[in-house]
């Protein structure tokens, strides 16, 4: 599936929730599907600063150049929305991620989780997982230029 | 009953708001008060009638405003029981004020000094002692809470000694609610000949202050945590004080004579005003404590604690639940956390249910991190809040911790 349609399939899903009490049992639902960092990556140098529920996220290269996200949180209602976050973005190249038009949390209406007053270090976390990509883009286009030496 | 509950609602239009289709329940006070009408229109009479600079012209317009300006200054000092008006000092608020003292007293400070505050002082009562601290050499030395929140007199005597230069300390503390016993304080800083700052942040609104009676040498206090607009607040300080100290800021209004050579200052309060004040703030906050004194503080202050006793003796029904601060003098606020379930989803689930309460570390980091803590959830009471409130609050916390745990 490609960025927009995995987007696309998550509004279906949120669609049929009328009460927000139900969409927010869904989201809490959701991140227990969160991949889970490694503990040994638990640590504050994947901390995803953000004021008052912690993120963890960790990123890494598969073999088809892909990038790989794990994450944890500890408030649940953060961590379902990284869930989220990690189900749209995981397993694409760095150029499709750098290129993606996160529009599906506002249009499931959790657009308030993205307001940066609300400091709970979603929107670092986005920029974080474009960080990721950007580094490996890079990584790439070195090697790339060896090679062709 | 001590006042006309529902006379007093009517009066603070906001509450009349819904939230997510759900009646407005706001319990974030500590953070900020809502305004009653009474102060929404002296802001707005003043801007359709009275506004001008002030201390300026000699024109119709700028003696009103002057006049008001200046009779809400007297008014305030006599509300607080300052010996004289002068001793008022308009600011932005706590914040300001704690720094113009702190800025003001590095000639007062010398390596080897130490400043004593509490371990239960917000950010604005911790920063800019430090920051002084660091500009001169001195040392900042921390008084620590008890577990239940309460700082002793004698930690407090423990603490000072020939080097300490000030004390500064919360008359309420903004995360556990506690009241603490800042005339024993003073007058035990005062045998050591220190002056002491007293943060009023939380109590302007809640319990009654007599600057003369706690005897304190500095107090300060934010007017929109007492219904008042924000932006404004007072410093409070005694004339031998705000005599001796250096100027803060520069500028118009603080001067008395200006060469391009040397600037000679003003005298008490205007020293300390540099620069067009906020005229309107000050008359909003004269038209608050107005408010506040019309129903009485001591008996806001005891339907609060009614109210604070109802929502404690509820929380602590509820499995898991920990109240955090337990002193036997306490006010207006319960911070709580409920084990397994993170203060942010919580926070956010209620406010889907129409609440407004704080969650984070309220501008007290060091003090929660003391009870092994990231963030707290915190309800804060008013004058406006009711029973039925607080009913709501339970039922809609109940709910959600079904939804977290």
């Amino acid at each position: 599936m490609t960025i927009q349609e995995q987007q696309k399939a998550i509004i279906e899903e949120f669609s049929i929730f009328d009460d927000w009490m139900d969409k927010y049992a869904y989201l809490i639902e959701l991140g227990k599907e969160l991949p889970v960092i490694d503990e040994k990556y638990k640590t504050n140098q994947y901390l995803v600063t953000g004021c008052q529920s912690r993120v963890w996220l960790f990123a890494e290269l598969d073999d088809e150049g892909k990038v790989v996200f794990t994450a944890d949180s500890d408030a649940v209602i953060t961590k379902g929305i990284v869930s989220l976050l990690v189900k749209v973005l995981s397993g694409h190249t760095p150029e499709e991620i750098l290129n993606a038009d996160l529009e599906f949390l506002d249009q499931i209406g959790l657009k308030e989780h993205l307001s940066p007053t609300r400091a709970n270090g979603l929107v670092s976390m986005i920029k974080q997982m474009q960080f990721y990509a950007r580094a490996f883009q890079l990584k790439s286009n070195v090697k790339k230029m060896k090679r062709d030496e | 009953m001590l006042f006309d509950i529902q006379q007093v609602r009517k009066d603070f239009p906001i509450l009349k708001q819904t939230v997510n289709g759900k009646p407005l329940v706001y319990l974030d006070n500590a953070a900020t008060t809502q305004k009653p009408v009474q102060v929404i229109k002296r802001l707005v009479a003043y801007y359709e009638n009275e506004n001008s600079n002030v201390h300026r012209g000699v024109h119709h317009l700028s003696q009103l405003a002057t006049e008001a300006y200046e009779s809400s200054r007297k008014y305030i000092a006599s509300y607080i029981n300052a010996a004289n008006p002068k001793e008022v000092i308009f600011t932005r608020g706590t914040t300001e004020s704690v720094n113009l003292v702190a800025n003001a007293f590095d000639g007062f400070v010398n390596e080897g000094d130490e400043i004593v505050i509490t371990s239960m002082e917000h950010h604005s009562n911790l920063v800019p002692w430090q920051q002084l601290c660091a500009r001169t050499g001195a040392e900042l030395v921390i008084v620590m809470a008890n577990e239940a929140g309460e700082v002793g007199l004698d930690k407090f005597a423990e603490a000072m000694n020939e080097h300490t230069r000030l004390v500064a300390v919360a008359h309420i503390s903004n995360v556990l609610g506690t009241v603490n016993p800042v005339k024993e304080i003073t007058r035990l800083a005062h045998e050591m000949k220190v002056p002491v700052l007293i943060d009023g942040a939380q109590a302007i609104a809640h319990i009654p202050v007599d600057v003369q009676d706690i005897d304190c040498d500095f107090y300060t206090f934010s007017g929109h945590k007492a219904y008042a607009p924000m932006g404004i607040g007072v410093l409070y300080g005694k004339t031998i004080w705000l005599d001796q100290l250096p100027p803060y800021q520069f500028g118009g209004e603080m001067i008395e004579a200006v060469a391009f050579q040397k600037t000679t200052f003003n005298e008490i309060p205007y020293k300390f005003e540099a620069g067009t004040p906020n005229v309107a703030g000050a008359l909003g906050l004269e038209a608050a404590i107005r408010y506040i004194d019309k129903y009485g503080v001591e008996n806001i202050g005891k339907y609060e604690d009614e109210l604070l006793a109802y929502a404690t003796n509820d929380l602590k029904k509820i499995e898991g639940l920990r109240i955090i601060g337990d002193a036997a003098e306490k006010t207006a606020v319960i911070s709580f956390v409920v084990e397994g379930v993170h203060a942010y989803d919580l926070g956010t689930l209620l406010d889907k249910m129409g609440i407004a309460i704080r969650t984070g570390n309220h501008c007290a980091q060091p003090l929660i991190d003391s009870y092994g803590l990231k963030s707290t959830l915190r309800m804060s009471l008013a004058m406006y809040n009711t029973k039925k409130e607080i009913d709501i609050f339970m039922d809609a916390l109940k709910k959600v911790l079904g939804m977290l745990r």
